[in-house]
C-alpha cells in the first residue's frame, strides 16, 4: 500500500503460510499415518493439496511484498 | 454488514437456534485452535502496527485517502460479505434454489457500477469524509442531523446483532459459551479499530475477504465433485424435488432466476419480477451500495479518483463469483447432507426449530406444539416421528446451518479451524466496519457539526478513539439486550430498510436535480423515514397488510422488503420534487461540486484503454447479461 511500510498483502502473505504449512503437515500426518479424519472424500487428501495451494500463494506473497528500506 | 442481505435471519430468528440446539455441530482439534489463535494474533498485531499511521484525523477516519483501487474495492465488496450473509444466503439457497443469486447479481452489480461511474466524482470531488456530509453540503444541516443520528443508532445496534449473531453461532456449532465469544470479539475489535481507525477496518477486510474464500471455496470444490459437477447437482435435486417443495412449484424452478417471477406463486420466494427489477435491482441494492455510508466510506478512503471509481467496478467482479461460495454450498446441501443413518437430511425453518425445544431433560418441552409445526413441513411422516422420538438421526437444523453441516461434512482438523475463522473474521469485521463507520458520522456529523466545532485535529482523533470504545461498550449493551428480548432484533434489522429508501431519494435527487431545495431535502427524508417505519408497522402489528404492501395475497415475507422499499423511495422522491417546485432553488455556483450539471469535474491522465474504467465496467456489463441469460 502506498505510504505504508508494510503492505496488508504481506500480512495476508504471513496468515496464509502458516495456515498452509499447519494444513500441510497435518495432511502429511495423515499420510504418514494412515489416520484419515472422519469427513467426506478424506481420500482425496484435501489437507495435502488445499494447504499447499495456500502455502505456495502465502510465500510468493511474502517474497513479493516483503518490506524494503525507504530510501 | 447485515444491511443489503437480510434472509431468513431476518426474522429474528437467530435466538431460536439456542432453543434446540444441546449439541454443538463441530468439535475442534487442537490443529482448529492454534488457527484461530493465529488469526486473533495478527489482527491485533495490525492494529498495534497501524497505530503510528492513524495520528491526524485525516488518517484516522479516512485511511489517509491512499487507498488503491483494489485494496479500496475488496474492502468495499468485504464490507458485505459477513457471516450472515454467508451463512443466510446458504441458507436461502437451500430454501429457494438460485432465485438467491439475485441479491448477488441485479440487486449489487448494477449500483456498483452506477456508483463508480457516475456517483463517485461527486462524492469525491465534494471531499466530505461521509454520506450525511454530503447531505450537509447539497441540503444543509436538518437533512445531515436527520441521517447522521439515524445512521448513528443503526450501526451502533447494528454492531450489538452482529455481536450477538457471533455469540450464537460459536454457541451453535462449537458450544462456546455467548458471554466469552462477546468479550473476545469485543476486546479484539475495540483494540484494532481505536488503535489504527479506518486503516485497521480495511485491512482487516481485505484479510476477511482472503480467509472467507481460503475457507469456504473448498466446499463446494469436493461437493460438486461427489454430486459428479454441476449436471450431477442438478439431476439430484430435480429427484428430491417434490418433497423440499411439497409439489407446490414447478420442477426445475430452483434453476431459474427470471423464468417463474410472472406470478408471485410460481417460485419458491414468493415474489414478482416487478419486486426483483424496482424494488431490490433499484431501490434497496442503490440504496445499500450508493448511500449507505458503512460501505461507500471504504471507497471515499482511494488515493485518487480514478481509483475510486475502479474500486466498485473491481469488487463488483467478486460480487459476481460470491455465489459460487453461498449459494452453490446451500444448493449442493439439498442433496448431500445425511443423518448419522445415512438417510438424506432435511434442513426446516427457524420456527419449526424453535417450536420443538428441549425441556431440561433432553425431550422436546411441548409435543403438541412441535407436532403442529412438523406438520407444515416437507418432513415425511416417518422423519417427523424420528424428531419426536429424539435421538442423532431425528435432531432438526435449520436452514441456516446449512453452510456449517456442509463445512462440517469436508473439512477435517486444520481446514475446519480455517472455516470456522472465516466465519469469526466475518464477524469481527462486521462489528468493526459498524463502529469505524460510527466513529466517523458521530464525530464529524454529530460532535463537531452540533456540539463542539472549534477543537483541535488531535482532539477529534481522541473524540472518534473514545466514541470507539464508547461505541463497542453500547454494542455490548445492545447484545445482551437481545439476547434477554428477542423479539428486538426484528426492528433492528429492519432500520437499514426503513433508512435506506428516503436515503437514496434524497441523495439520487439532490445528485442529479439542481432543483432540488434544503426544506425539500430534510422534509422528504424525514417523512420519508416515518412511511417506511409506520409501512413496517403496519405488516408487523397486522400481518395480512403484507398482501397490500406486496400487491398480492400470494406474496411472502421476502417480497415485503423490496416493495416497502419501494414505496418508501417513491413517497420520499414526490414530496422531494413537490416541495423543491414551491420553495427557492441554490444557484449553480452554489452547487459546483454536489450536482450533475453544476459541477466542472476535474480532468484525469489518460490512460491506456485495458486500465480504463469503462472498460471494466463493459465488461462487467456483459458478463452480467451473460449469467443472467444463461441462468435464466
Amino acid at each position: 500500500m502506498h505510504g505504508s511500510k508494510i503492505p496488508i498483502w504481506f500480512f495476508i502473505g504471513v496468515l496464509l503460510s502458516i495456515y498452509g504449512a499447519l494444513i500441510v503437515g497435518y495432511g502429511l500426518f495423515e499420510v504418514a499415518t494412515g489416520q484419515l479424519a472422519d469427513v467426506q472424500l478424506k481420500e482425496l487428501h484435501a489437507p495435502l493439496w488445499w494447504g499447499g495451494t495456500l502455502l505456495v500463494l502465502g510465500v510468493l506473497y511474502v517474497i513479493k511484498f516483503r518490506p524494503r528500506k525507504v530510501e | 454488514m447485515l444491511g443489503l442481505a437480510l434472509p431468513s435471519f431476518a426474522a429474528g430468528s437467530l435466538p431460536a437456534q439456542l432453543a434446540f440446539s444441546t449439541q454443538p455441530l463441530a468439535h475442534l482439534r487442537l490443529l482448529d485452535i492454534a488457527v484461530i489463535v493465529v488469526y486473533f494474533a495478527m489482527v491485533v498485531w495490525i492494529g498495534f502496527y497501524l497505530k503510528g499511521q492513524s495520528n491526524t484525523s485525516e488518517e484516522f477516519f479516512m485511511a489517509g485517502r491512499e487507498m488503491t483501487a483494489w485494496i479500496a474495492g475488496l474492502s468495499f465488496v468485504s464490507a458485505n460479505l459477513g457471516s450472515l450473509e454467508l451463512m443466510g444466503w446458504a441458507g436461502s439457497a437451500y430454501q429457494y434454489g438460485i432465485l438467491a443469486t439475485h441479491w448477488y447479481w441485479i440487486g449489487a452489480i448494477p449500483a456498483m457500477v452506477f456508483l463508480g461511474l457516475v456517483m463517485m466524482p461527486f462524492y469525491y470531488v465534494s471531499k466530505t469524509h461521509s454520506v450525511p456530509g454530503y447531505l450537509d453540503l447539497r441540503y444543509g444541516r436538518e437533512a445531515s442531523t436527520v441521517a447522521a443520528v439515524s445512521f448513528a443508532i443503526e450501526m451502533i445496534l447494528m454492531s450489538g446483532v452482529n455481536m450477538f449473531a457471533m455469540a450464537v453461532v460459536m454457541k451453535v456449532v462449537l458450544g462456546w459459551d455467548m458471554t466469552f465469544s462477546i468479550f473476545v470479539s469485543s476486546v479484539a475489535v475495540a483494540v484494532y479499530v481505536g488503535l489504527g481507525g479506518l486503516r485497521s477496518a480495511i485491512f482487516n477486510e481485505v484479510l476477511q475477504f482472503v480467509l472467507i474464500w481460503g475457507g469456504a471455496l473448498l466446499v463446494p470444490i469436493l461437493g460438486l465433485i461427489q454430486t459428479g459437477g454441476v449436471d450431477g447437482l442438478k439431476r439430484q435435486i430435480m429427484h428430491n424435488m417434490k418433497t423440499m417443495t411439497g409439489g407446490t412449484v414447478a420442477g426445475d424452478s430452483y434453476f431459474h432466476m427470471w423464468r417463474d417471477l410472472g406470478s408471485f406463486s410460481a417460485n419458491p420466494m414468493g415474489v414478482h419480477w416487478t419486486g426483483i427489477v424496482f424494488g431490490l435491482g433499484f431501490v434497496i441494492s442503490f440504496g445499500y451500495w450508493t448511500t449507505d455510508f458503512l460501505v461507500v466510506q471504504r471507497v471515499l478512503a482511494a488515493r485518487n479518483l480514478r481509483a475510486a471509481r475502479m474500486a466498485p467496478i473491481i469488487a463488483s467482479f467478486f460480487k459476481m463469483a460470491t455465489p459460487f461460495i453461498v449459494i452453490l454450498p446451500g444448493l449442493l446441501g439439498l442433496v448431500l447432507l445425511q443423518n448419522p443413518d445415512g438417510s438424506r437430511r432435511t434442513l426446516v425453518g427457524e420456527d419449526v426449530v424453535a417450536a420443538c425445544g428441549e425441556n431440561s431433560g433432553g425431550a422436546i418441552a411441548k409435543v403438541d406444539v412441535c407436532q403442529t409445526a412438523l406438520s407444515k413441513t416437507t418432513l415425511t411422516p416417518t422423519e417427523q416421528q424420528k424428531v419426536l422420538d429424539g435421538g442423532v438421526n431425528g435432531e432438526l437444523h435449520s436452514y441456516n446451518q446449512a453452510l456449517p453441516l456442509m463445512m462440517v461434512r469436508y473439512l477435517g482438523p486444520g481446514l475446519l479451524g480455517l472455516g470456522i475463522t472465516a466465519l469469526i473474521a466475518g464477524f469481527m469485521s462486521g462489528m468493526a466496519g459498524n463502529v469505524s463507520a460510527f466513529s466517523t458520522v458521530w464525530t464529524y456529523d454529530i460532535y463537531k457539526a452540533l456540539i463542539n466545532k472549534k477543537g483541535s485535529d488531535s482532539h477529534y482523533v481522541l473524540v472518534g478513539r473514545l466514541s470507539i470504545l464508547i461505541g463497542v461498550a453500547i454494542s455490548i449493551g445492545a447484545a445482551y439486550l437481545v439476547m434477554h428480548a428477542h423479539g428486538i432484533m426484528d426492528y433492528v434489522q429492519a432500520l437499514f430498510s426503513i433508512f435506506i429508501a428516503p436515503l437514496l431519494a434524497a441523495i439520487l435527487l439532490g445528485m442529479f436535480w439542481k432543483r432540488a431545495t434544503r426544506m425539500a431535502g430534510f422534509i422528504g427524508l424525514l417523512a420519508g423515514i416515518l412511511f417506511s417505519a409506520s409501512l413496517f408497522m403496519w405488516v408487523k402489528l397486522t400481518p395480512a397488510a403484507l398482501a397490500s404492501v406486496a400487491l398480492s395475497p400470494d406474496a411472502k415475507p421476502m417480497a415485503e422488503n423490496v416493495f416497502r422499499a419501494l414505496w418508501a423511495f417513491l413517497f420520499s422522491a414526490i414530496l422531494i420534487i413537490g416541495i423543491s417546485l414551491v420553495t427557492k432553488a441554490r444557484t449553480d455556483a452554489d452547487l459546483n461540486g454536489l450536482v450533475y450539471g453544476a459541477t466542472v469535474l476535474p480532468k484525469e491522465e489518460p490512460v491506456a484503454w485495458y486500465r480504463s474504467e469503462y472498460t471494466w465496467a463493459l465488461v462487467v456489463a456483459v458478463l452480467f447479461v451473460a449469467l443472467n441469460i444463461i441462468f435464466w
